[in-house]
């Protein structure tokens, strides 16, 4: 799809330019140019079209159909409606309370909670464009499976109590409110536009970290001096990912050229899902309607969902 | 008339508080605009996603900021 661009940004650095082909620096501006352009393209278009869809899918909606379904099938639902909605960390709370109110159990909005974040607009668009589309398929399809298990574990543990909040119970049904296209269509372009502004600078500082990388660092860097197998590699990698999450923009690219490097793709998932799915700012959002030991629970379980999959990838691949 | 912007303090709601205040403007209105941070009043209104445009009592928009042409529409009709 991008062999054109791989073509003419060669061009402009080998010819143009005039650095070496083959050489650190050459091989290093070519990988940056090239790979800038191509992640911004890719982040634009991939973003606009899931927000647009997205709009479609109103998470008052989300919750009709979840409401009063058993208990699995809820979890089920909730974990898949998660990747379907919107999801914004500012609106977490309004969300995690209406779910409640709907009299939907605590382990299925967990499920949704889990969910929403962890398939989050640039993260799919960035594995798109970065690592393709069968780990783009994995990377959700492991989510869904981390958030409707960990949901499960959550829901059986009787810690309704621990919800800081008086639910009161409201009637799920809804009413869509009818946007005509043209407006939906503007408004997810307003949205990509923000939200590119918001992290086109992560993604270059990204990329060019990972352009260095790509040059300079030898192939076997990460086996050799990281310890790309050992068992603490996936740990290490949760750890790190919890406080990354305005940079997930900007890590993705560091990913790639680390997994170039040897970096097993267990562990590269496993960072990944913890930079979105394991934000420090949307706990700190919770704080306000959860005890301490619920988001306790709640990021432990996670957590340890995201290494077991880390540890599944590395097997399996 | 009476208007409430419900949001927890994100930067959409502030954008919506914004546009509202040039709808009323613009429609030449005379109405009270009130903004409603607190997350159980929020929570009232059955909303889930925020911000929320809320005209005399009755929920007319969620999660989106919409145009200033669109809310004087929403509160001409109101």
């Amino acid at each position: 799809m991008f062999a054109w661009w791989e073509k003419l940004s060669a061009g402009l650095v080998f010819d143009l330019f005039g650095l070496e082909k083959g050489s650190h620096l050459g091989e290093a501006v070519h990988f940056f140019i090239y790979d800038t352009i191509k992640i911004f393209i890719l982040l634009v278009g991939i973003i606009y079209l899931v927000t647009l869809l997205r709009s479609y899918f109103p998470v008052e909606k989300a919750r009709e159909y979840i409401a009063g379904k058993n208990k699995l099938l809820g979890h089920v639902m909730a974990a898949f409606f998660g990747v379907l909605t919107p999801f914004c960390s500012c609106s977490a709370i309004p969300l995690f309370l209406g779910f409640l109110q709907a009299r939907i159990p605590l382990g299925v909005t967990f499920s949704y909670l889990i969910s929403a974040p962890m398939s989050d607009a640039v993260v799919i668009a960035l594995l798109l464009s970065l690592f393709g589309w069968k780990i783009a398929v994995l990377y959700v399809g492991l989510g869904l499976l981390v958030a409707i298990i960990a949901g499960l574990i959550i829901g059986s543990m009787n810690l309704d109590k621990e919800v800081l909040i008086e639910i009161k119970p409201v009637d799920a049904s809804y009413e869509e409110q009818k946007i005509p296209f043209k407006i939906r269509a503007f408004e997810a372009w307003e949205f990509t536009r923000d939200l590119f502004k918001k992290i086109y600078l992560y993604v270059i500082i990204g990329v060019g970290i990972g352009a260095f990388i790509h040059g300079y660092v030898p192939q076997d860097f990460i086996t050799k001096y990281a310890g790309g197998d050992a068992w603490y590699a996936v740990p290490i990698a949760v750890i790190m990912g919890i406080p990354m999450y305005a940079s997930a923009a900007g890590i993705l690219p560091l990913v790639e050229a680390l997994s170039a490097k040897g970096m097993l793709m267990g562990t590269a998932i496993s960072f990944m899902m913890a930079v979105v799915a394991l934000s420090l700012p949307e706990a700190m959002i919770l704080k306000r309607v959860l005890s301490m030991k619920l988001i306790g629970i709640f990021f432990g379980t996670v957590g340890f969902g995201i290494l077991l999959v880390g540890y599944m990838f590395n097997i399996i691949l | 008339m009476k208007i409430e912007v419900l949001g927890t303090g994100c930067s959409k709601c502030k954008n919506l508080e914004k546009v509202v205040q040039d709808a009323v403007a613009k429609a030449g209105l005379f109405a009270q605009i009130e903004k409603v941070e607190d997350i159980a009043k929020i929570m009232e209104y059955g909303l889930m996603s925020t911000p929320g445009l809320v005209v005399d009592g009755d929920v007319k928009l969620t999660g989106r900021v919409p145009s200033v042409d669109e809310i004087v529409g929403i509160l001409r009709e109101a």
